[in-house]
């Protein structure tokens, strides 16, 4: 019996703009220039809300803080591609998809504060509240998914987590369960390379993270996740499959964090400062900068004015969040049921938090 | 003894330890030490776990074992709890035996099943024939917005279940003592340890030892109310204690060390003395350890109270993130000293 090959398996690599901001015109997703100028406007305040974050951690201002800086291509790119009422679970790092889905920015800040009335979403944001616990909420999105699909509706749900996440069980778990039954659903792994201190090359022996889709029985892709275009357009073409019943999309973003894994962390203990140097240069605003500039959307003077109208808006909702009432101690038990429990009522007076 | 004293603080062991010569070293380092001796003398024992090898070691309580040991016998795993859980296990019923570590005992629960359809299963159904020396280190976090699922405590998820044992070591000595008894009691062993923990200092020697899994100890002596405290809370009710014994009420304190087993005699003999019990514990009130405690006691020794038990635990809800909420919501040294009052004045 001669041996056959019966399954081949295929990565693909999406870049369209490199690292010179040049683009491959016939990869190019549809964007006109105002949208261009938008996603670029939203890294500026991302950048600046991260940056602000950053810095009122060390004034003890917020408490501990997990850094984005690096990262805003794949999350602005991603996030950007889903339509405002497709459901986004999202894990504790993604502060700048909740800044491009215009996420009250005072309520961020409160959140890092340590303020859960900061993720009590509002009305009209389709987001679930950072997950803390790694990956664990992957096939939250894969219910939520199909949820829709038992519903009708034409939306999808996203997970987003790290290279850290896919080594859960929960993770292929809700891949599988996508495959099997076609969810609409967009896996969105965040690759920065880093799991706190372990590189990625100990979490998973593969060579791509996106190939793991390949087992669960759909496309997987791994796309350069400085480059925000080719972010945008795999994350784009994998709404579009999946809204027409095409089934489940996981897509790598391949990128890099650039800062210590949160204001605890101190990365210098585990990797070298040249490694990072070289991510910096990579860092996916620069891109699109080079990328603008040779299109003649952006000058210094441009990205001035958007600069400094973003560290007003940030300085503003500061402002706000650190303006806001502490929370009344009867919130210690308020939610934790629809109604206090006789328990509850006692401790209520027990603890003197009854008004 | 100086191995069974409690000090609140480090001024307060120093003053204590000033012109011993007897050593001090603080509770993370008694962990650090039990483990590395244990790596020394012991090529069945490794540590497993997530971030291991980071420069911090847990909280300085595997530093550097990994330089000194290599990284397969110190190992760093992918960010797997249940998986890793099943590994450890599978290594367990080889011949080895692993020491599992999670940064938090809020990981625990996603290794349930294989920590109770598994470890705690198999001597039982394997007709004694095989056991599973695993023992899973756990860290129980507070403060710094450790909030609702970077918190907890969860003893009683497990103490629930026959064939697991669970030990909840308050001072550096009994980290030390408990560790290498759990190492070597071929059970799977849950240690639930708590943050608060780490840098309280206290007499341990150099050598090796084992602290008996399933006996408590007296921290304090009194006539007027016992007050159990676990873990942390040993020390908030030493502190309730003094401040008591000001007004001239005298608490003993009861440190159980384990939870299960649970040294009901200990505190029976307290009760007997005192008539009155107060029970401090890092968690949650319903379905506790100090439920547990009122239980036996109850089935054990009715009559010995001479007043309603009063238990401190956290209230019926999760931890809040928000600093103020969070101060609100832990109850400490003077919740202690109102529940000894209560029981005292009945
Ligand atoms: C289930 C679970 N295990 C462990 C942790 C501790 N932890 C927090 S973040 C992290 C690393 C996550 O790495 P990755 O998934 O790559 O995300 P990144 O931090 O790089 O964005 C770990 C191990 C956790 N929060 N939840
Ligand atoms: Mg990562």
């Amino acid at each position: 019996m001669p041996i056959n090959i019966i399954e081949k398996i295929e990565i693909k690599y999406l870049q369209i703009v490199n690292e010179k901001g040049e683009a491959d015109s016939s990869l190019m997703p549809p964007l006109s220039n105002d949208e261009i100028k938008k996603l670029f406007e939203t890294m500026i305040l991302a950048r600046t809300f991260n940056h602000r974050a950053l810095s009122l951690q060390r004034e003890g201002r917020i408490g501990t803080y997990a850094s984005i800086w690096g990262q805003e291509a794949s999350q602005i790119g991603s996030a950007y591609a889903l339509d405002k009422d497709d459901w986004i679970f999202p894990s504790f790092r993604e502060s700048g998809v909740f800044v491009e889905k215009g996420y009250p920015l005072w309520m961020l800040y409160r959140y890092w504060a340590g303020d859960e009335r900061g993720m009590q979403i509002p009305e009209g944001f389709y987001l679930f509240p950072m997950s803390v616990p790694v990956g664990t909420h992957v096939p939250h999105a894969t219910g939520a998914a199909w949820a829709m699909r038992l519903k009708g509706h034409r939306k999808v749900a996203a997970a987003y987590f790290g290279d850290g996440g896919s080594s859960k069980g929960d993770f292929y778990e809700g891949m599988n369960f996508a495959g099997v039954f076609k969810a609409p659903v967009i896996f969105l792994c965040q690759n920065n390379q880093w799991a706190i201190s372990v590189p990625r090359a100990r979490q998973t022996a593969a060579k791509t993270i996106a190939q793991k889709a390949a087992a669960c029985g759909f496309e997987g892709i791994q796309v350069d996740g400085n480059d925000i275009f080719a972010v945008y357009k795999a994350t784009k073409d994998a709404v579009e499959k999946a809204k027409n019943g095409g089934g489940p999309t996981l897509i790598e973003c391949f990128t890099y964090r650039l800062d210590d894994h949160t204001t605890s962390d101190d990365a210098s203990r585990y990797r070298t400062e040249e490694e990072v140097e070289v991510w910096k240069k990579k860092e996916p605003l620069i891109r699109l900068r080079l990328f603008m500039e040779k299109k003649g959307l952006w000058t210094k003077q441009y990205e001035d004015e958007v600069s400094k109208k973003a560290q007003e808006t940030v300085d503003k909702e500061i402002q706000k969040a650190e303006a806001f009432a502490a929370p009344d101690p009867a919130d210690i038990v308020r939610y934790t049921y629809g109604e206090l429990t006789p328990r509850q009522k006692r401790e209520l007076k027990e603890f003197g938090w009854e008004k | 003894m100086p191995w069974t004293k409690i000090y609140s603080n480090k001024e307060e062991f120093e003053k204590a330890a000033a012109g011993s010569t007897l050593r001090g070293i603080t509770y993370k380092e008694a962990i650090l030490e039990a483990t590395s001796r244990m790596l020394e003398q012991d090529k069945s024992v490794f540590v497993i776990g997530e971030g291991v090898d980071d420069a911090g070691g847990v909280f300085g309580t595997t530093k550097n074992l990994h330089l000194k040991f290599g990284k397969d016998r110190v190992m760093d795993s992918p960010l797997a709890e249940n998986g890793i859980t099943g590994i450890a296990i599978g290594a367990a019923i080889s011949g080895m035996r692993p020491i599992l570590v999670h940064m938090r005992v809020d990981f625990l629960p996603l290794t349930l099943d294989q920590i109770i359809n598994h470890a705690a299963k198999w001597h039982y159904m394997f007709g004694g024939k095989l056991s599973v020396p695993l023992v899973v280190r756990a860290i129980i976090g507070r403060g710094w917005g450790s909030a609702a699922q970077h918190s907890q405590s969860l003893p009683s998820l497990f103490t629930n279940i026959p064939g697991l044992r669970v030990l909840m070591p308050a001072t550096p000595y009994d980290a030390k003592g408990l560790l290498r008894a759990a190492v070597y009691d071929g059970n799977p062993v849950i240690i639930i340890e708590h943050r608060w923990l780490y840098d309280h200092m206290g007499h341990v020697p150099e050598d090796d030892y084992t602290v008996p899994i399933g006996k408590g100890i007296v921290r304090r002596e009194g006539k007027d109310a016992t007050v159990v405290g676990i873990s942390y809370m040993a020390y908030e009710a030493m502190r309730a204690a003094e401040a008591l014994s000001k007004e001239g009420i005298e608490t003993e304190v009861i440190d159980p060390r384990t939870v299960k087993p649970l040294d009901m005699g200990l505190i029976i003999e307290s009760v007997k003395k005192t008539g009155r019990l107060v029970i401090a514990d890092t968690g949650w009130k319903e379905c506790s350890v100090g439920a547990e405690i009122v239980a036996r006691i109850m089935e054990e020794s009715c009559g010995i109270l001479k007043a309603p038990v009063v238990r401190v635990n956290l209230p019926e809800t999760p931890t809040p993130a928000s600093p103020a909420l969070e101060k609100a919501y832990y109850p400490g040294v003077d919740h202690i000293i109102s529940a000894v009052k209560k029981t005292i004045q009945k």
